[in-house]
């Protein structure tokens, strides 16, 4: 693994001031003529906020699609469980919010590790997406006199948090989902359900078409376009216990990266504070307890460690309510990688709750006593039913008991201003890029990103590349599709071949298990070195004694998680080289060696205030490059939510 | 599988297998000590799990969110869709639900517009051309008005939102004697006809997804309302009384 890096990427941000690039770029893109649109064939990968809306948006504006998902339908994908809202700089509230404020909210929240040009752009087009939505017919909370609700969210003190009850990921996507079933009805898009992307096929470095398996009878297919969108969400499933859905999976990003798209930082990974937590050995997935549950709910643990009484046998002054303690100002609603944190050191002291002392309460006694059981009924109602459904506890007499849990993954394919990863005519959306959250995302803001990404960034700035190149005719004849195809062919030939005794899914649990404990919440060096050697360790082990049964030419789903295992244990090497590399704490990035008296994160500007992002070479290698972050508009500083 | 512990259940599941659309299916029946605090898919999982160590094929099932939004977990349970607690799908079913000694029975969701693909997965494709029929608005980005142009009342919008909970899983068409899909059409018609938004193309949509469904070989309803007792999301069969007048009401009016 080479360390030293040995070129700039550029981020092909337009110049001027902050408030006018993105007003500016959209001026200077090249146009692709409305009559000549058709003839341009798009190619997007995932139907969740991001696929849904660029397939969507470019079909309305006249482009061939043709739109792929591994579930059996295009509205299933994972956004659909984003329960807490949506942020716009809206400012229906008055209180005092503006693009300016939740641009520099975002850009804080992300602990200075994101870009700024593009954090702006998003947080112009957020008000754009409340009005796309709303006419779309997504039932949002409102207020009696009809007009729209918000609520407040970690990390701002602004109320600026569009939501549908706990639901706001589902209708957010049932909009768009309704968009692009609007366009599939009318023969514009082509969408392809249970199929998987399992290779990028590039022809003169150009991006022109992807090679899929269909889940239903194991065929390869190709399919050839003018440009790729990937929008295939993130990597959370490499810790094997996280908040995604099972399917959620690396293999699409990991591909594309193999084919030359550089991967940025990988180490920035969000564990969400407010999960249920593990229950036992044969946990298959965590579940979230929404952000909004902070609003009222009250963090705290007993004062002493090993205190086994009831919760409602410890009185008021036995209690800690820590984050209220330590941090006055934004109390319980600290950013997600704060809370976190402090959930942690906690239980890490033997104060945690609960069987296993993996837990802190969230409380919603007071909450209650203030208001009402109706009011907090009406706000969390089906939060609380789902917590008593899983936990078997009522949480309107015993506080709810929650851990952190892997959520949310900052890091993706590197993309420039565009969109375009360094294989050009190669887009990455949503939560499969690494673009705008820095180290940290703040809550409401990935439906936020994805939605930028898909309704308003991609359909103005794909033209760059559609019109900006010649793009000569290319079919799936070509030696590149056949090329994939074989290639494709064999990795998963291979797979059955092993024929060993471990079952996939022990060693998912197994890779997670080591990630987890050297790569989640804390980090440091001796036990990031270890994990690179377990990893490495385990790999050998999986391709000499994983068994998969069944066979290639039939629904096996089996196989399916095989291939995506095998992926995550290359890209889990990845980030834990990306997090060994990064000498200083920063957002969900937090390295024991680096932190503050308090023990908070301790950033190295000098030293890392860029972007790391790696080209995988040939052997395996991987070479680490670095997109330096000029901030112009806010001053770097130390976080603080006291 | 894990030593037995106290209170951990010792279960006889049967499952259906099939190989694919046109095999013969049947039951498998194998034998299962498991925890009650684990959901009814990580039981599966554990099921999976048993049968692999002994070389034998998984059972394929869908599923991917595990947290009951998804509507991608399906699976008769004992006989009814989601198994037997109310207003819960299959993922987020707990086996603390089910008796030490129980006998549980696991089925596919049965009806001629989801054929099944193998053992306990089935194609709900049919759901998505309905939509397509007119289960959305006709929008286009970027031409929206601001947010608040058009103020929708609230006891509107909290109606329009209990109809748009639905997840489209299909436990209805499964519970239902004619495998009806009236519960799902009349969801999103009923959450588009609440809105200001839905209004200008009311009639349109109404006629279209009927007539999509009516074309994917689904029942008529016959107000058994076993579609609403089975719904994970309390879908309420009077949304189905609002499709009917919004389709009697489009059929009195001329084709646009």
């Amino acid at each position: 693994m080479t360390t030293q890096p040995n070129s700039q990427l550029h981020d092909h941000v337009p110049g001027g001031p902050l408030d006018e690039k993105w007003t500016r770029h959209k001026f200077d893109l090249k146009l692709v003529n409305p009559a000549n649109r058709r003839k341009f064939e798009i190619l997007v990968v995932g139907t969740g906020l991001a696929g849904a809306s660029a397939a969507a948006t470019l079909a309305e504006m006249g482009y061939s699609v043709t739109s792929f998902c591994v579930q059996d339908s295009a509205r299933r994908a994972h956004s659909i469980a984003a329960q807490g809202g949506i942020n716009a700089a809206k400012n229906y509230k008055n209180d005092g919010d503006s693009v300016h404020r939740l641009f520099y909210d975002t850009i804080k929240g992300g602990d200075y590790r994101a870009r700024e040009g593009n954090v702006h752009r998003l947080a112009e087009v957020s008000r754009q997406i409340i009005d796309q939505c709303v006419a779309q017919g997504v039932p949002f909370a409102r207020e009696y006199g009809g007009l729209l609700d918000n609520r407040s969210f970690g990390g701002a003190q602004v109320a600026r948090t569009f939501y549908a009850r706990g639901q706001t990921g589902q209708q957010l996507l049932l909009g768009a989902y309704g968009a692009l079933m609007r366009q599939v009805g009318a023969g514009r898009v082509k969408l392809h359900v249970r199929k998987e992307m399992v290779d990028l096929v590039e022809v003169d470095g150009v991006a022109r078409g992807i090679v899929t398996r269909d889940l239903t009878n194991g065929q390869f297919e190709r399919w050839a376009g003018h440009a790729v969108l990937l929008c295939t969400g993130g990597y959370g499933n490499v810790f094997y216990l996280s908040t995604n859905a099972k399917a959620s999976n690396v293999t699409a990003a990991w591909r594309a990266h193999k084919r030359g798209a550089f991967f940025a930082n990988p180490c920035y990974t969000q564990i969400h504070p407010t999960c249920i937590p593990v229950h036992g050995e044969f946990q298959s997935k965590l579940t979230l307890m929404s952000e909004s549950l902070r609003n009222d709910g009250r963090v705290w643990v007993p004062q002493d460690g090993g205190d086994g009484r009831l919760a409602a046998e410890i009185s008021e002054g036995e209690r800690d309510y820590y984050l209220e303690r330590k941090y006055p100002s934004f109390g319980n609603l600290v950013p997600r990688d704060v809370a976190s944190r402090n959930a942690k050191q906690v239980c890490d002291a033997g104060r945690g709750v609960g069987d296993t002392g993996q837990a802190v309460y969230l409380d919603f006694r007071d909450a209650i006593q203030r208001d009402g059981r109706d009011t907090i009924q009406a706000r969390y109602g089906n939060l609380f039913d789902m917590y008593a459904r899983i936990t078997g506890e009522d949480p309107y007499s015993v506080p709810m008991r929650i851990f952190p849990a892997v959520h949310y993954t900052m890091g993706g394919l590197w993309v420039d201003y565009n969109l375009e990863s360094t294989v050009p005519g190669l887009f990455v959306l949503g939560e499969a890029n690494f673009s705008d959250h820095g180290a940290n995302r703040l809550g409401a803001s990935a439906l936020m990103q994805g939605l930028a990404d898909g309704y308003f960034v991609v359909p103005a700035t794909i033209a760059s590349h559609l019109a900006g190149r010649t793009l000569p005719p290319v079919d799936t004849s070509h030696e590149a599709f056949a090329e994939a195809e074989a290639a494709s062919q064999k990795r998963f030939q291979a797979l059955l071949a092993v024929q060993g005794s471990r079952t996939v899914d022990s060693f998912h649990r197994e890779l997670g298990l080591i990630c987890w404990n050297k790569c989640g919440m804390s980090r440091n060096r001796a036990g990031l070195e270890e994990a690179l050697q377990s990893i490495r360790s385990l790999r050998a082990a999986f391709w000499q004694d994983v068994r998969v049964l069944g066979d290639a030419r039939s629904l096996n789903q089996n196989l399916e998680h095989a291939g995506r295992v095998a992926d995550f244990m290359e890209f889990g090497e990845l980030m834990v080289n990306d997090a060994l590399q990064r000498e200083e704490s920063c957002g969900g990035h937090f390295r024991e060696e680096h932190q503050t008296e308090e023990n908070e994160a301790q950033r190295n500007d000098e030293g890392f205030c860029h972007v790391t992002a790696w080209e995988h070479r040939d052997g395996d290698s991987e070479q680490q490059h670095t997109e330096e972050l000029a901030f112009e508009s806010v001053q770097l500083s130390t976080r603080s939510y006291k | 599988m894990s030593t037995s512990t106290t209170g951990d259940l010792s279960l006889t599941v049967h499952v259906w297998c099939q190989a694919g659309p046109d095999q013969p299916g049947e039951f498998v029946t194998t034998a299962l000590t498991i925890s009650p605090d684990t959901s009814f898919l990580e039981m599966l999982d554990c099921l999976n799990e048993q049968r692999m160590a002994g070389g034998l094929e998984p059972i394929a099932f869908d599923h991917d969110c595990r947290e009951g939004i998804c509507g991608m977990c399906s699976l008769v349970i004992d006989g009814k869709p989601h198994g037997p607690e109310q207003e819960t799908t299959t993922c987020q079913l707990h086996m603390r639900t089910f008796n030490d000694g129980d006998d549980i029975w696991v089925e596919p969701f049965r009806a001629k517009g989801f054929p099944i693909l193998r053992d306990l997965v089935v194609d709900r494709g049919a759901f998505d051309r309905i939509q397509q029929a007119g289960g959305y608005v006709s929008v286009n980005t970027g031409s929206a008005p601001d947010a608040h142009a058009v103020p929708v009342p609230k006891p509107a919008a909290e109606e329009a939102f209990d109809a748009a909970a639905c997840i489209g899983c299909g436990a209805c068409v499964a519970a239902c004697p004619n495998a009806s899909a009236m519960l799902f059409v009349a969801a999103k018609v009923s959450q588009f006809a609440l809105l200001p938004q839905g209004a200008p193309e009311r009639d349109a949509r109404a006629r279209s997804m009927v007539e999509a469904m009516d074309a994917e070989g689904f029942g008529n309803c016959t107000n058994h309302f076993e579609c609403a007792a089975a719904c994970p999301k309390a879908i309420d069969v009077t949304h189905i009384a609002r499709l009917n007048r919004e389709f009697l009401r489009s059929s009195l009016r001329p084709r646009g």
